[in-house]
């Protein structure tokens, strides 16, 4: 009897989401933002841990996500009026990541289908949700779009099909160039494991953006204090303002 | 070496600042203007948002304008109680500059009131600066030395709250100072610049002060109008960098003395001529960004605004 059950536990065990797991590593869980700080890359690896040898089919591929901490974001457009060019439609989006990269194996459209993309949240029109439509403006989708486009072209978005690579279909690895411009906050990082455009397995783990030493200091400062910061920030100008005259009329006499 | 700017969340490079903050030094030494309008706007091009750029700019110009009073201070140079009256217009001033900028703020409408500010007022400046000093050239050549003026007695003799101003050898009424000094303070919040420019003429033209004082006077009511636009944006817009205020100051105060050693080699007109074209070429480009069609009808901005 207990042998049966257990045969047939293991021949139900390869039908299991579970048989194929993540097991990754980040370069780095933690980056801080210096006075010098240019950007960074961070490298994300990983391995496929099995209990037994691949299931024949469709290969497997891997996405990976990156997504920075949300905000709400203000899109507006500009139109002709009174012969100059005006901001004149807005459009409240409830929250847009403030970074977001996607990298695959292969093309979008081949890892993984519509629905488990909607299911998951990967591709990044399912990361921006809109407020409630606003009636003044109609074309809502165009708002989101441009959002798109302006944050890929500042590097801020970024979706690069077949830069994971993927080796024995065990060990996957792909790195991710965070811009100079980034905000604070936790990354989350994705790892997806897919066969035939289904998520077989998923991991989550986050990457810490913060500001170090006198950004720190100053920005929490600026935000905490306001009134302080504001004060410092004439203190030093009259010292600098002092200082160049002072200094000036030292060389001239 | 790039730098990482706490408030304004860019990376810029180090030198690219300390460099601009020298050639605006240069030229406001050479014409003894605070060059916040030339360095606003140059700001906005590098990448710097416009919120941030006007704030920061404010708290450069306290810097510079510090620095300048000294010097007319030891040269007795500065009409004190005049200086105050304008003050008290400016303070008033920038108190409605900073409502008026947080409004728009908020209809998202802040980037064309600064622009618009710019073009229309650096226009007319601008192109009166051009025309003056062509006279000026042109009059040099024939004659060798222009007529002095005679004071003339305007409506602006009429009005009552008449004072004394005696660094200025003035009896006028209070109103049309702090009428100056309001117009200043307006344009110091919104523009993020000391309105020197505009105060120059002004109590030259308007007022009749002696342009000896003029320079020096403007310079002290505009380190006090320009700290409360400091603090008024640093309490809440939390836009000032104090980096970024820092690598200005350090170029443009290194600036300043070069440009006045250059200053006190070139002639007057020749001065200001140049400085009307540097000053149209501004505006030519902000202006032709106004009614070009931009290549991106959409921006982003943050939410809740």
């Amino acid at each position: 009897m207990f042998r049966i059950l257990l045969a047939a536990l293991l021949l139900a065990l390869p039908a299991k989401a579970g048989d194929e797991q993540v097991v990754a590593g980040l370069s780095q869980n933690r980056i801080a933002i210096t006075a010098n700080f240019d950007g960074s890359e961070i490298l994300i690896f990983g391995a496929v841990k099995r209990n037994s040898p691949p299931p024949k089919g469709a290969p497997m591929e891997v996405v990976i996500t990156v997504a920075g901490p949300s905000q709400p974001v203000t899109v507006r457009r500009k139109d002709k009026r009174l012969g100059i060019w005006v901001n004149v439609d807005a459009v409240e989006l409830d929250s847009a990541p403030s970074f977001y990269a996607v990298a695959t194996t292969g093309p979008m459209e081949k890892v993984l289908n519509p629905e488990e993309d909607r299911k998951y949240r990967i591709s990044i029109r399912h990361e921006i949700s809109a407020a409630a439509a606003d009636a003044e403006v109609p074309d809502v989708d165009a708002f989101t779009e441009a959002l798109i486009r302006i944050r890929t072209e500042k590097g801020l978005y970024q979706l690069k099909p077949g830069s994971v690579q993927l080796s024995e279909e065990t060990l996957f690895r792909t790195s991710i160039k965070l811009p100079s411009n980034l905000t604070e906050g936790e990354y989350t990082t994705r790892i997806f494991l897919t066969r035939d455009g289904q998520v077989i397995d998923e991991y989550e783990t986050s990457i810490d953006v913060s500001k170090v030493g006198l950004e720190r200091w100053l920005f929490k400062l600026s935000r905490e204090k306001p009134l302080y910061y504001g004060l410092l920030s004439l203190f030093i100008a009259i010292v600098a303002g002092w200082g160049a005259s002072a200094f000036f009329n030292y060389f001239r006499s | 070496m790039n730098i990482y700017l706490p408030i304004a969340e860019v990376s810029v490079n180090a030198y690219l600042l300390l460099g601009l903050g020298g050639i605006v030094g240069i030229l406001s030494g050479m014409f003894g203007v605070g060059g916040g309008f030339l360095m606003t706007p140059l700001l906005f091009f590098i990448g710097i948002p416009p919120a941030v750029a006007v704030a920061t700019e404010a708290n450069q110009i306290v810097a510079s304008s510090f620095s300048g009073v000294l010097a007319h201070l030891r040269r007795k140079t500065v009409d004190l109680k005049m200086g105050t009256v304008l003050l008290i217009g400016g303070l008033i001033g920038a108190f409605l500059g900073i409502q008026l900028f947080n409004y728009l703020k908020s209809l998202g409408q802040v980037d064309l009131l600064v622009k618009l500010s710019y073009v229309v007022f650096l226009s007319i400046i601008g192109s009166l600066m051009f025309v003056e000093s062509l006279r000026a050239i042109m009059r040099s050549k024939r004659t060798g030395g222009a007529p002095p003026k005679r004071r003339k007695h305007t409506w602006i003799h009429a009005l009552p709250f008449k004072m004394k101003f005696r660094t200025s050898g003035l009896y006028i009424s209070v109103i049309p100072p702090v009428l100056v000094g309001v117009a200043v303070g307006v344009l110091a919040a919104i523009m993020g610049v000391g309105g020197g420019f505009i105060m120059v003429p002004a109590m030259i033209y308007l007022l009749g002060m002696p342009t000896k004082v003029v320079v020096g006077t403007s310079l002290f009511q505009i380190i006090f109008v320009t700290a409360f636009t400091t603090l008024a944006h640093a309490t809440t817009n939390y836009t000032v960098d104090i980096a970024l205020a820092l690598l200005l100051m350090t170029g443009g105060v290194i600036g300043a003395q070069i440009g006045t050693r250059i200053g006190l080699k070139l002639k007057a007109e020749q001065l200001r001529i140049l400085l009307a074209m540097m000053v149209l070429g501004v505006v030519a480009k902000l202006g032709l960004e106004l009614l070009l069609q931009p290549a991106e009808l959409y921006s982003i901005g943050a939410g809740g605004e």
